[in-house]
């Protein structure tokens, strides 16, 4: 499994544009009633029973990992059990090659139901017309997902896709580090986190890993900090108009500096890959990373004991800043979807709402495949640590999708490029501002 | 279909002779022709839309992938990275591999031993060497350690994060790969070249320095502007030890042409951007070939070209 979320992890960078609101309420409600329906299942009673005629639903997904592979192949054995007029055809792909396959696929040939990410790249394939507006199909039981999940796979107030899995990114720290450096509770506010890095630094442990080959996981920590600081509606509006020279945006950017002023990051952070940042937090050589709830995984997998951190592993959602106007509960956080495709038959749309029963997702949960977005499966969710990014989740008053998946183009690969110069030195706080404000207007 | 009503008819024998080429070249030339230059025309046709890789292609921007490309701090820092490897090829690694080449040409114990161990490092695949490389060049890893074990701990540097530093690690670690192709390929040459020429020289008075630089450099001049040649080629195109180890980073300090293209296209799906860049990198390499053919290789293969075309 670990692997799957390295692929999805450092691919997510490729993606793209949907400001996530969660708690409340979906976005996407009001047009429910507005939007057109498709033939087939404008009556309640057709995506319950559908037409009972022979159908064929092409599903490609990407969990090329076990236990997840044979979760999503059992869960297809399943419906066609219950519905034997229906074949389900899976395809597992590849990450890289899923991506290959479905940019050289025309739209007659498009897949009914594949794997999204939601955010910039589906709002690209909704615009040029290669994915089904399912509101109204499932208006009856999306309700049963989790809204903040659910409003990264609606553009335009339409809704494209289901999650199956949503997390929230954090710090994920080592306890034992901090108690070495006499810190007994992880950070508050971001001038405790600066103090304690330097309590870190002083203790002659490497305070922060981060990765400055792959770029974003930093970049996460600068979004964190302009939401922190100009807040969720700030963001929004600043990725809705393009326009980035924003006090946000440069104040987080000065907050940045502070950070490197600490030399907190770990040795040779400058070329590091995320697997190099891993690794130097899962060797118990840096203290911390920001990182989604794919982290122990991969710092299990990358560690020269291949055990990680195990119960010194400890995680806090990101620190406040005094005077900003982001609130401790404002999240950012992405997972994985399911997009329904353009010449999807009802029986597509039918698999999807069997698919996101308390059952599969519990499943998921409890096989670590993801953080399932079902509402009444949390409990299947065993470890501390994932507990504490799902009631983050759960508690979001704001949820802001990664944001080189939520923005698609140039844009999207500018915030990776844009930050990591600031981190390593290279730019101004205000040279990121324009950077992004030039990406966003050229598209 | 051509061919076959030209089956069918007998022929005068001046068109049996083409018909015969024309059938054995078909093949290759169906093959060169879909997945070489079909390729290139349909990238320069892309470079003139702004395309995303997934809406349709309508939004055309006529030269204007070319002009952002040209004003492009990122994209003029990639070709300077490729001139630099290219300027330290030729002057470096160049005659770096003449030297072993002259020097294994002698007859001593363990000289098939030695041209093996030089020969090695290229049959290696890029990836390979740029993932074991980056291990090695990591803080306190197989390099760091080393020059602290001989007591040169002041020498340690971060060798790949270092934007000043960066593309001359990268230099090195492709002159280690190809050093050895350039100078089996030299070696070859020097073969070619008849022992009585040099024992004549020998024999008229010339030293052994004098009958290198008069007698062997010349003969072996063919040899050396294709390997030249070879390597000019490669250090344009370089984009696969570069991608693994750096990704062009730290912040664009060894990106080269190549590595652009590749990012604008498959990391920020600016499809039509990354075309202009892929058909400037074309440009660039043809017109080096080109004028390279004209002006330098020329002289070597006049009787070979000439003769069969006339």
């Amino acid at each position: 499994m670990s692997s799957r979320w390295r692929s999805l992890a450092s691919t997510g960078i490729i993606v793209a544009v949907v400001a996530a609101c969660s708690g409340g309420g979906p976005s996407t409600a009001p047009s429910v009633a507005g939007s057109a329906a498709p033939s087939a299942a404008a009556s309640p009673a057709a995506s319950e029973g559908t037409t009972g005629e022979p159908a064929t639903v092409d599903w490609w997904h990407i969990t090329t990992g076990e236990p997840g592979k044979s979760i999503f192949q059992a869960a297809a054995d399943a419906y066609t059990a219950e519905n034997p007029n229906v074949t389900i055809n899976v395809t597992v792909l590849e990450n890289e090659a899923f991506k290959t396959k479905l940019s050289t696929t025309a739209a007659a040939d498009y897949p009914d139901l594949f794997q999204s990410w939601g955010g910039g790249i589906m709002a690209a394939q909704a615009d040029a017309g290669l994915l089904k507006d399912i509101t109204a199909d499932i208006a009856e039981w999306k309700d049963t997902i989790n809204p903040g999940a659910m409003s990264i796979y609606a553009y335009n107030g339409t809704q494209y896709g289901v999650p199956w899995d949503m997390g929230m990114i954090g710090f994920w720290y080592n306890k034992a580090h901090f108690e070495q450096a006499g810190i007994t509770a992880p950070p508050a506010t971001w001038d405790e986190y600066l103090d304690d890095l330097e309590k870190l630094k002083a203790a002659g442990l490497e305070p922060l890993a981060i990765a400055g080959k792959d770029k974003w996981p930093s970049m996460h920590l600068w979004t964190y900090l302009v939401l922190r600081i100009g807040g969720g509606e700030a963001l929004s509006q600043m990725i809705q108009s393009g326009n980035w020279n924003t006090d946000a945006c440069t104040k987080a950017g000065e907050e940045v500096l502070r950070l490197n002023a600490l030399e907190p990051y770990q040795a040779g952070y400058k070329s590091a890959d995320y697997n190099a940042e891993a690794a130097a937090v899962g060797n118990g050589k840096a203290t911390m990373e920001l990182m989604g709830q794919w982290a122990p995984s991969v710092q299990m997998d990358q560690s020269a004991d291949k055990k990680g951190l195990g119960d010194d592993l400890g995680w806090f959602a990101f620190p406040t800043v005094a005077g900003g106007a982001g609130a401790a509960t404002d999240g950012v956080g992405g997972g994985n979807g399911t997009a329904v495709g353009v010449n999807a038959p009802p029986e597509a749309i039918d698999f999807l709402k069997f698919f996101s029963s308390v059952d599969i997702g519990n499943k998921l949960n409890t096989d670590n495949v993801g953080l399932s977005t079902v509402i009444g499966t949390e409990g299947s969710v065993q470890d501390p640590n994932l507990q504490a990014v799902l009631a983050g989740r759960g508690d979001a008053t704001f949820m802001q999708l990664y944001l080189d998946q939520a923005t698609s183009g140039g844009l999207s690969q500018a915030f990776n490029d844009a930050t990591i110069a600031l981190f390593l030195g290279e730019s101004t706080p205000a040279e990121v501002c324009q950077a992004l404000t030039d990406a966003a207007a050229a598209g | 279909m051509t061919a076959i009503s030209r089956r069918t008819r007998p022929r005068p024998a001046v068109g049996a002779k083409w018909l015969t080429i024309g059938l054995f070249v078909l093949p290759a030339l169906v093959l060169y022709a879909v997945f070489v230059i079909l390729p290139v025309l349909q990238a320069m046709q892309y470079s003139l839309f702004k395309w995303n890789g997934i809406a349709p292609l309508t939004d055309f921007v006529g030269l204007q992938n070319y002009v952002i490309a040209l004003r492009n701090d990122v994209f003029t820092t990639s070709v300077g990275n490729n001139l630099l490897i290219l300027v330290l090829s030729l002057a470096i690694q160049i005659p770096f591999s003449l030297a072993l080449a002259v020097l294994l040409n002698r007859r001593f114990r363990g000289r098939a031993a030695l041209r093996l161990l030089f020969f090695l490092p290229y049959v290696l695949s890029e990836a390979v060497t740029g993932i074991v490389f980056t291990l090695m060049l990591q803080p306190d890893s197989v390099v760091d350690a080393s020059l602290a074990a001989i007591g040169l701990e002041g020498l340690t540097q971060d060798w790949l994060g270092d934007s000043t530093l960066v593309m001359i690690t990268l230099f090195v670690l492709i002159s280690w790969k190809y050093f050895g192709f350039h100078m089996i390929i030299m070696l070859a040459g020097l073969q070619g070249i008849p022992r009585e020429l040099e024992e004549a020289a020998l024999i008229d008075g010339a030293d052994r320095r004098q009958s290198f630089r008069y007698v062997t450099l010349p003969l072996l001049g063919p040899t050396i502007r294709v390997s030249v040649f070879l390597s000019m080629i490669g250090a344009l195109q370089l984009f696969e030890m570069v991608w693994v180890m750096t990704a062009g980073g730290p912040v664009n300090a060894s990106s080269t042409m190549a590595i652009a293209m590749f990012k604008a296209g498959f990391r920020s799906n600016q499809f039509g951007y990354g075309s202009a860049l892929a058909v400037i990198l074309f440009v660039v390499c043809l017109v080096v070939a080109l004028l390279y053919q004209r002006f330098v290789l020329r002289r070597d293969t006049e009787g070979a070209i000439t003769a069969y075309g006339g």
